[in-house]
């Protein structure tokens, strides 16, 4: 166990360090950037310009820039944004934490419970009516864009129906939960809708599949062997047994999510969360954030990755012994 | 006179639909198992031997078969009952096991927890009663270390130790017949004379068994009673002794003669019987092995059925009675003389 | 069984054969393991005569068939085939002898590919060992089809129009298109029917009387081997334990373990077993181990009711008694 973890611990470094390679080398070949102009500000004249590359360190060859910013954003961890002269990266990364957190586990609660439901209602049904209906909702929830989703949501409840059905629906934004839980809960409904109707979607259509075959495993046939109820069957047998790839795949989406993988739905519904944040920063190409924020990304990609293997190895007990 | 026989089944039949059309893959069968006796039935691919059973019991789920027929198991018709006494009857009057113990059990779960949850599902007790009764259980089919193995997972257990503790398993509850649908064949020989033993020991003790199986040897061995099939149909039944020491039907004879043996002559080429089993779905109006029969006549074009009223040794077939031992040794030989280049003809 | 006298031509020689696999450590058990599936086999087969080879779950037989033509690399010893050592022969190397030796399987489901008609994958070994031209192919493949008791009409068709008997037909003309001296049969029989099984036996029969064919015959069904063998080796956990002539080693084997199978067998009472002697019923405690932990000394130690200190200390090698029957055992039960 110890070996598993120093090895995966090692590859996430490694992972992270290409990562952050890899930024840094992409944002320095897009074309129209320079830091300089963005820090200095428009028309700043030659002088200033080289003022402050100066003072930036951008004057230096690539690696030395590269270590430089790593030492800043890891180590004394004042690494400064370009746009927002004086704010630092880090803090405005913890800031926005709580706010995507709160986004994607409220979400994830709902499409999780939403899944299961539908996925097992519809292998249940297999065959009759009821069964492709599901699957279509599922569809159509995988199909629709978030961000068009919730533009049109927004549309409906912020103007549309603002005046009538949708009155209580609250202007976009975030309210903090320790300031006011019941507002908190408001703001973030629809967005927590919006974002559980894509993943919904993915989950019934898998799960569905993953029960079909379990009920016609040779264990499901000899738990009918044994009397038991077909209820009891579908729930206790073939859904234990399916939902293990569906709990793994979960905490990849989960581990993505939290990293920022909400990006336009927070964009659309106006939360600063750190998908938010990263959006602004890929528009204003303002490196210290995007850097700070794709590493925090990537962080909690491995992460989650390593929690899902250890995790299927909890809930399969075939894999502990392997 | 017999005392009234523990299952009855009479003319079963059991047909799918498919895109084809309807395919009939028991065909009108007709058998009974009396209290504490081991049926053997006997068949190869497309004869009907497990599906008859998985009907009996009622396990065959899928929404394009149906079963006709009468299946009286106590005096109670199993194929009129409501659901909810169907599922009292499994597990608990009538259980069965499979043919492969890999993956018979269910994966995530104990072993003792899934035969605590059979033994809970047909009695009250308690928890805690269930699993000691699921401990000693499992010790007494033989595996040791009991109280340690029902808290180990089915992939931990080989594959006769899995054999052993479904066995145990299917019989938790002390249901009056077991019905074993190849039990034996995914396992090594020297685990399938355990097991064997096994289940004349759990007879013994008063369960009657239905074995299925292609072996003949394996029935042989254990079964106080044969029935032989062929084409979802009866081709032969009897006591034991009276069907291997004078088989009357000629598909018993080819199945006897082709089965390469451990003891005994060698022989240069084995018998054969020619043709390929009959398919479900391809049966023939008369009787359904004539196709591959070297002794068919006319008579044969109308389907034969188990002779009534000829004492408990029965047989599907118009040969004269009084002859068979003889039409046997001119069927043999011609079956060993014909060079073995036939052309197989597919359906 | 061949009708022909076996020559004392040595076709295959298998000296001292083993193939181990590495498992490898994980993060879940990091013990570096090693999965001695053949582990110092020796045999040899002489021209003209079909040796079987029986065994258990985990006995190798099935890996040993693919040692002795090669489809897989040695890890240690020596294989013989018609005079020459192949037995570190790259594939190149190997590839104007493997015409010579070929296998057939056991699943004719899964060993035929589902795309291909029947005839081409008949033709395949013929194409790529240059027979001829397609002229002289397709004749072959007819002539082929012919002997194994398939129609003309077979030949356009897929693996999945025919039935398991067929198709095991379709992979012995296979084997044979390419003339070969030895084939070695892995379980060929064991997926069929009884009914069909007893044709496919009297067909290798046949062919071997027709084609002057050396078998090694795989099987772990007991009444198969004893028909179709002249000679018989019993393995048990990667080594032969016994190896006698037919006969002999069902009247009187002399390895306990031989003894203990023979004894598991159901054999058919159909009355007519007179005349043999009653054989005595020993039924094994246990199962066969795990091939990764293989007993010390004697791999049968654990399970054998002769077992006695030398046998856990000191593993018995395979020795010729004074009958020429061939026990690897320290109290052999018969001479």
């Amino acid at each position: 166990m110890l070996r598993f973890i120093v090895k995966r611990f090692a590859s996430a470094l490694l992972v992270m360090f290409a990562i952050s390679v890899l930024v840094f080398l992409i944002f320095f070949a897009t074309p129209g950037v320079d830091p300089a102009a963005r820090i200095a500000g428009r028309n700043a004249d030659p002088a200033t310009l080289a003022q402050v590359r100066h003072s930036f360190g951008l004057d230096r060859p690539m690696p030395i820039r590269y270590l430089l910013m790593m030492r800043h954003l890891l180590i004394d961890r004042d690494l400064e944004s370009f746009v927002n002269r004086g704010s630092r990266v880090i803090p405005q990364i913890v800031q926005a934490t709580p706010v995507t957190l709160s986004l994607v586990i409220g979400a994830a609660l709902i499409w999780m419970t939403a899944g299961i439901v539908m996925g097992t209602a519809a292998a249940a049904l297999r065959g009759k009516a009821a069964d492709p209906l599901i699957m279509l909702v599922g569809v159509v929830g995988v199909s629709l864009p978030a961000y068009w989703l919730g533009e049109v949501v927004n549309l409906i409840t912020q103007k549309q129906l603002h005046s009538s059905v949708f009155s209580w629906v609250p202007p976009p934004g975030y309210v903090d939960l320790s300031h006011d839980p019941g507002q908190w809960a408001l703001h973030l409904l629809f967005p927590w809708l919006t974002l559980a109707l894509l993943y919904a979607g993915i989950y019934a259509r898998l799960l569905r599949g993953e029960v079909v075959t379990a009920l016609n495993e040779d264990y499901v046939r000899t738990a009918r062997a044994k009397g038991l109820s077909e209820r009891r069957i579908l729930i206790r047998h073939a859904l234990r047994c399916s939902l293990i790839p569906i709990v793994s795949l979960f905490g990849l989406d989960f581990g993505a999510l939290v990293g920022g993988a909400a990006l336009l739905t927070e964009v659309v519904f106006g939360l600063p969360g750190i998908g938010k944040l990263t959006f602004d920063a890929l528009q204003n190409l303002d490196l210290p954030v995007i850097m700070g924020t794709v590493l925090y990304a990537a962080f909690f990609v491995v992460l989650a990755n390593a929690l899902v293997d250890i995790l299927y190895a909890r809930l399969d007990p075939r894999a502990r012994h392997a | 006179m017999p005392d009234q026989p523990l299952l009855d089944v009479r003319d079963l039949r059991v047909s799918f639909r498919t895109r084809r059309g309807s395919v009939t893959v028991v065909d009108g069968l007709s058998f009974s198992v009396s209290p504490g006796e081991i049926l053997g039935v006997v068949g190869e691919s497309g004869s009907g031997k497990s599906v008859s059973m998985l009907a009996v019991l009622r396990l065959l789920t899928s929404p394009n078969v149906t079963v006709e027929g009468e299946v009286r198991f106590r005096g109670r018709d199993l194929l009129a009952l409501p659901d909810k006494e169907m599922r009292a009857v499994r597990g608990r009057e009538i259980a069965m096991v499979f043919q492969d113990p890999m993956t018979a059990l269910t994966p995530v779960y104990t072993v003792g927890w899934q035969i605590a949850e059979q033994i809970r599902a047909h009695e009250k007790v308690s928890r805690k009663e269930a699993h000691a009764r699921a401990v000693s259980l499992l010790s007494d089919v033989g595996i040791p270390d009991a109280a340690s193995r029902a808290n180990a997972y089915p992939h931990e257990f080989s594959g006769g130790m899995r054999q052993r503790a479904v066995i145990a398993m299917a019989l938790s509850c002390g249901p009056a017949l077991l019905i074993a649908d190849e039990p034996t064949t995914a396992l090594d020989v020297t685990v399938q004379a355990q097991i064997l033993d096994l289940m004349r020991e759990l007879n013994a003790e008063g369960s009657a068994v239905v074995l299925i199986t292609h072996d003949m040897g394996v029935i042989s061995q254990i079964a106080d009673r044969v029935l032989v099939m062929y084409g979802g149909r009866a081709a032969e039944e009897g006591p034991r002794r009276a069907v291997f020491h004078g088989p009357r039907h000629p598909y018993t004879w080819g199945l006897l003669d082709s089965v390469p043996r451990v003891g005994g002559p060698r022989l240069r080429r084995l018998p054969t019987i020619a043709g390929m089993p009959v398919a479900p779905g391809s049966l023939p109006e008369g009787c359904a092995f004539a196709p591959r029969c070297r002794l068919r006549h006319e008579r044969c074009e109308e389907r034969p059925e188990l002779s009534t009223g000829a004492g408990p040794h029965r047989d599907a077939c118009w040969l004269p009675d009084d002859d068979r031992a003889s039409l046997r040794l001119t069927s043999r030989a011609a079956a060993t003389d014909v060079p073995d280049k036939e052309r197989e003809a597919t359906p | 069984m061949s009708a022909l006298t076996t020559s004392t031509e040595v076709l295959l020689r298998a000296t001292d054969v083993t193939k181990h696999y590495p498992l490898r450590a994980d993060e879940f058990s990091p013990r570096r393991r090693v999965l001695r599936a053949v582990d110092g086999v020796s045999l040899e087969v002489r021209a003209g005569e079909t040796l079987g080879i029986v065994g258990e779950s985990g006995c190798g037989k099935s890996t040993l068939g693919r040692c002795l033509v090669r489809l897989t690399e040695l890890t240690g010893g020596r294989v013989e085939f018609d005079g020459q050592d192949i037995s570190t022969l790259s594939t190149r190397r190997l590839r104007p002898v493997r015409p010579g030796m070929q296998l057939v399987f056991q699943d004719p489901q899964a060993s035929l590919n589902p795309r291909r008609r029947a005839g081409d994958i008949v033709a395949e070994p013929l194409l790529v060992h240059h027979y001829g031209d397609g002229a002289a192919v397709r004749r072959r493949v007819a002539e082929l089809f012919d002997v194994v008791g398939l129609a003309a009409a077979h030949l356009d068709r897929y693996p999945h129009e025919f039935s398991g008997g067929q198709r095991q037909r379709i992979g012995i003309a296979r084997a044979l298109a390419t003339n070969p001296k030895l084939i070695v049969a892995d379980e060929p029989v064991s997926a069929l029917d009884v009914s069909i099984q007893a044709q496919v036996l009297n067909l290798f029969a046949d062919l071997q009387e027709e084609f002057a064919l050396t078998y090694v015959f795989i099987a772990h069904d007991l009444g198969v081997v004893r028909h179709v063998s002249d000679r018989i080796a019993v393995m048990y956990l990667g080594e032969i334990v016994e190896l006698a002539e037919t006969e002999a080693l069902y009247k009187e084997p002399a390895h306990p373990y031989t003894q203990a199978l023979l004894s598991a067998v159901p054999d058919i009472d159909d009355g007519t077993l007179t005349d043999d002697v009653p054989r005595e019923r020993i039924v094994l405690s246990g199962e066969v181990p795990n091939p990764v932990d293989k007993p010390t000394g004697c791999p049968f130690r654990t399970r054998c009711p002769y077992a006695r200190e030398r046998c856990a200390v000191e593993r018995p090698r395979l020795t010729v008694t004074a009958s020429g029957r061939h026990t690897a055992c320290h109290y052999p039960l018969a001479g």
